[in-house]
């Protein structure tokens, strides 16, 4: 997603007041990038909150992407205020920050922006966290971790582009070590763990997946069933 | 029976209390900032303050199936602090800005010192610039006076009468209270302050128009059932169920509203956690 594209999507949506709303606060930054502070804040009552229509899914709402656009309408400015709107956002202004990385300057301190964010007790903040910018430029312990963090909190991992590419041995080892322990506690696994865990399978824990499907305990047995149902599933 | 406590301190609450609130028909509050017993001493305890109003404890509230919104301001006691103050006013706009901010305050005088109306005065413009309604606190000391101040203080800056709340009223504030043309708040609690019986005579005497009934619960010896409390007895002294309504419910709204913020629909227990839907997450259908 490119700035342009989300301007053209987003332009698709504002009502009147929505876009002269945001026309008007693009050229106040223009001039002084410090009534971004107040601007940004204010962009979901003032341009709405509704998910953007396309094909495939955008994944964007109105007010992420007016926030994108009043960031990058900052320019260089963008390293100076970029910082303190994460600092002092709410759990949406900060997720628009985080979305919107990759549209923007080098921004300081982003990959600890990112960590923040995947901490979050808010799911869209979390997944927010695996965006474009993060898998880019995350070292291999902070997109594992994210990861994680997305699968206990039942983020999909679905749609994310170049996650696959970013798994390693070590990644694959933990979330197969996850699956195994929610089948032990008779419970089910998320099946989008599956694809990371083939990139790199750790054979022996697979096979003591394997064997929970034998295990005297009938929620282990029926854990591991459909877990390894689910898998098999995938490679078809 | 629908319930809007327009003041009350969440964040020194059980979920006990949000279950009992619940169970009771609170389904939206206000929840001011203001101080903790104790004084905080540097700029970033306020912003971590405001952001748990605006992050966590309406994530909370959310859970239960009531709807949290929050007032914004550096409260009087603490405005007597003078690095702080400075600190404190220039981080308030980035707040005032925020969703689910629907007033400034707690703003108004402690111990009325010349401190507290620069606080005072600095916060009433800031909340006219953000087209904000104002949460004016009175003193416990010399209250009738300083209820007074507060009147003059926000005749002198033209704010009219729809757009400040003066709180914490007994009988004898009331009057000039409601002749002032802002709005009575009147904060009920188990001993001190107003009680529930007090609170129905002053309704009967002075009617329900411009009337904020609240429970100021904190955490101090308080009750958040108090606004229950007070819609029970209007209805035992004979006041019909609009009325009710219209004190516990229809006020609250029409006030707050004014900031154009207030979002009153239902969230469904752990709406926060599933915001909008799976969808939304990633813009994938859920389950795909
Ligand atoms: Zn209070």
């Amino acid at each position: 997603m490119t700035g342009d594209e989300l301007r053209q999507l987003l332009d698709r949506e504002l009502e009147p007041a929505g876009r002269a709303w945001l026309a008007g606060a693009e050229a106040a930054v223009r001039k002084d990038p410090r009534v971004v502070q107040t601007a940004f804040p204010a962009a979901g009552r003032s341009v709405g909150r509704r998910l953007l229509a396309g094909d495939p899914p955008t994944g964007w709402t109105a007010d992420d992407a007016a926030r994108a656009l009043l960031l990058i309408t900052l320019g260089d400015a963008a390293g100076e205020q970029v910082p303190d709107l994460f600092g002092y956002g709410d759990a949406d202004e900060q997720r628009a920050v985080v979305r919107s990385l990759h549209l923007l300057p080098p921004v300081p301190g982003a990959a600890e922006l990112v960590a923040a964010a995947s901490r979050s007790n808010d799911r869209r903040l979390v997944a927010a966290s695996l965006g474009p910018w993060a898998l880019a430029h995350l070292d291999d312990e902070a997109v594992a971790q994210s990861v994680l963090k997305c699968v206990f909190q039942e983020v999909p991992l679905t749609g994310l582009p170049g996650l696959a590419e970013r798994a390693t041995p070590r990644l694959s080892r933990m979330l197969a070590e996850l699956a195994h322990e929610r089948i032990a506690a008779g419970r089910p696994v998320p099946e989008d763990v599956w694809p990371l865990i083939e990139r790199f399978p750790p054979e022996d824990t697979l096979a003591r997946i394997e064997a929970e499907q034998e295990h005297p305990v009938p929620e282990r047995r029926a854990a591991a069933r459909a877990a390894l149902a689910s898998r098999r599933g995938q490679e078809t | 029976m629908r319930i809007f406590d327009p003041h009350i301190h969440m964040s020194s609450r059980t979920t006990d209390d949000y279950e009992a609130m619940y169970a009771a028909g609170v389904r939206a509050i206000v929840e001011p900032a203001f101080w903790l017993g104790q004084p905080r001493t540097s700029v970033g305890s306020f912003v971590d303050y405001f952001q748990s109003l605006l992050g966590w404890e309406r994530f909370r509230a959310s859970q239960f199936g009531i709807r949290h919104h929050c007032t914004i301001a550096l409260n009087p006691k603490e405005a007597n602090d003078p690095g702080l103050r400075t600190e404190v006013l220039s981080i308030l706009p980035r707040f005032l800005a925020k969703d689910g901010v629907v007033a400034v305050g707690e703003v108004g005088y402690d111990s009325a010192t010349p401190d507290e109306d620069a606080a005072f005065e600095e916060q009433v413009a800031m909340g006219q610039e953000h087209r904000l309604p104002l949460l004016v606190h009175t003193p416990h000391r010399d209250k009738a006076a300083g209820t007074r101040r507060s009147i003059d203080l926000l005749r002198a800056a033209g704010v009219p009468g729809e757009m400040a709340v003066i709180d914490h009223n007994n009988e004898l504030t009331v009057e000039d209270t409601l002749d002032s043309g802002y709005w009575a708040g009147f904060s009920v609690y188990p001993d001190t302050k107003m009680d529930v019986d007090r609170m129905v005579r002053i309704l009967q005497q002075y009617g329900t128009d411009r009337i904020l009934v609240n429970s100021a619960a904190d955490w101090g010896r308080s009750d958040p059932l108090r606004v229950r409390k007070v819609a029970d007895a209007m209805t035992a002294a004979g006041f019909d169920a609009d009325d009710v309504d219209k004190v516990v419910w229809r006020n609250p709204v029409e006030f707050f509203g004014r900031s154009g913020r207030l979002e009153l629909d239902e969230p469904a227990p752990d709406a926060a956690a599933t915001f909008a839907g799976n969808s939304i997450l990633r813009g994938a259908p859920a389950g795909s």
